[in-house]
């Protein structure tokens, strides 16, 4: 009997002590593991996209709930002015999701430059919307607001030949973060106020 | 005969080194050694929980019941896994991705848990640690070796660095897992002649 309750008050509070270390470390590792996260997932479609910026957009961030979601903006400095913003939209691709960081500039509410951040799309055809920088080039100067479309819908952005369902995807995606975009202005400026302090 | 210190830290080096002379822990040894970057990731990864863990089981081995020692052993070896896995990803992120579901499975590592259960349960706090420091090295060298090897000759770097230049043609053979067991007999190979 004593040697029934030794094992099991050993393995409680072996068990505990193991539980409570993992959950502070956990927590104390969390926001490094996030920051590392969206350094090497999204970071490099947020760097090229807003290019030049003063700050370190990574770190310059903030989030707006949209129904049930969390999106998360990340703040361009351009001339010591808080007043680009890069957000990740998704359009439905020819082999999942694909994942587009879009940059707006606030004031113009013109594109600054996109660029694909998580896609499964077939290596050498779809896979060129992330790998070729002249297709995301096409979206720079484009007005957020209208619909993005290829020219084979009547819209002006060149599909990559032998991708069409890639390329309006990524339309899609881009005209989401139009609409998103407008739903979300009023709070996007209430938020970047913040940075322009 | 009872060894001393640093008998049964060289031991790991050489004698009883881990992939080649017990041929143990093999999955790792195959798996990631495709560069030599991953295999001292690898191997540094599990010498931690190997000294760490033999050094607790060592100091507890009174308290721990025998019945249930293997269930404490691995409690003990999986909290150091996952304190490994979770600094890795939060600083060591491109490594992390690389070594992905090989680092989780440190746990079932059969060096770790038969180090605990065949040496650390039994000896003393100093010797446990020098026996996991031993093996860990050890470990850690193969696979920089093994890893080496098949990176020189798989994709034509060492350590990433470009060996060959640009006209050299991979042998990825190497690099793929037939390339590993091949490349791991070699080497335990030569290890024979020399003994």
């Amino acid at each position: 009997m004593r040697e029934l309750i030794k094992m099991v008050v050993v393995l409680t509070v072996l068990a505990a002590f193991s539980g409570g270390l993992l959950a502070g470390l956990r927590n104390g590792t969390a926001a490094q593991i996030e920051k590392q996260q969206l350094e090497f997932v999204k970071g490099p479609a947020i760097k090229k996209i807003l290019e030049g910026a003063s700050n370190d957009p990574i770190s310059d961030r903030f989030k707006i709930s949209d129904g049930d979601m969390e999106r998360s903006f990340f703040v361009g400095k351009f001339d010591g002015k808080a007043n680009t913003v890069a957000f990740e939209s998704f359009g439905k691709g020819f082999a999942g999701e694909i994942g587009l960081m879009v940059g707006v500039n606030l004031e113009t509410d013109k594109i600054v430059d996109v660029g694909v951040t998580t896609h499964s799309e077939t290596p050498g055809l779809g896979a060129m919307a992330k790998d070729d920088p002249d297709f995301g080039a096409q979206f720079k100067g484009f007005s957020i607001i209208e619909p993005i479309k290829v020219t084979n819908d009547g819209g002006q952005v060149n599909a990559i030949s032998g991708a069409t369902i890639t390329s309006r995807a990524v339309c899609a995606a881009a005209t989401d973060a139009g609409n998103m975009y407008q739903k979300l202005k009023p709070q996007i400026a209430e938020k970047i106020k913040e940075f322009n302090k | 005969m009872a060894k001393t210190i640093t008998q049964e830290f060289t031991k790991g080096l050489w004698a009883e080194i881990a992939p080649f002379r017990l041929v143990l822990g093999l999955c790792p040894v195959l798996g990631v050694t495709t560069t030599m970057e991953n295999g001292i990731g690898m191997g540094i990864a599990t010498t931690f929980v190997l000294l760490c863990s033999n050094i607790l089981v060592s100091a507890l081995r009174n308290i721990i019941p025998p019945k249930v020692r293997i269930a404490c052993f691995i409690i003990i070896i999986a909290t150091f896994v996952i304190v490994v896995e979770l600094v890795m990803q939060a600083y060591a992120y491109p490594l992390f991705l690389k070594l992905g579901l090989f680092i989780p499975l440190i746990v079932v590592n059969c060096i770790v848990l038969g180090r605990a259960e065949a040496f650390a349960y039994k000896k003393g706090l100093l010797f446990s640690i020098a026996d996991g420091l031993g093996i860990g090295i050890g470990f850690t060298l193969s696979l920089a070796a093994l890893g080496g090897i098949r990176e020189v000759l798989g994709t034509g770097t060492f350590y990433g660095a470009s060996v060959f230049g640009p006209s050299f043609q991979p042998f990825t053979f190497m690099i793929q897992a037939p390339g590993a067991f091949v490349c791991l007999g070699l080497m335990l190979c030569i290890m024979n002649l020399f003994e």
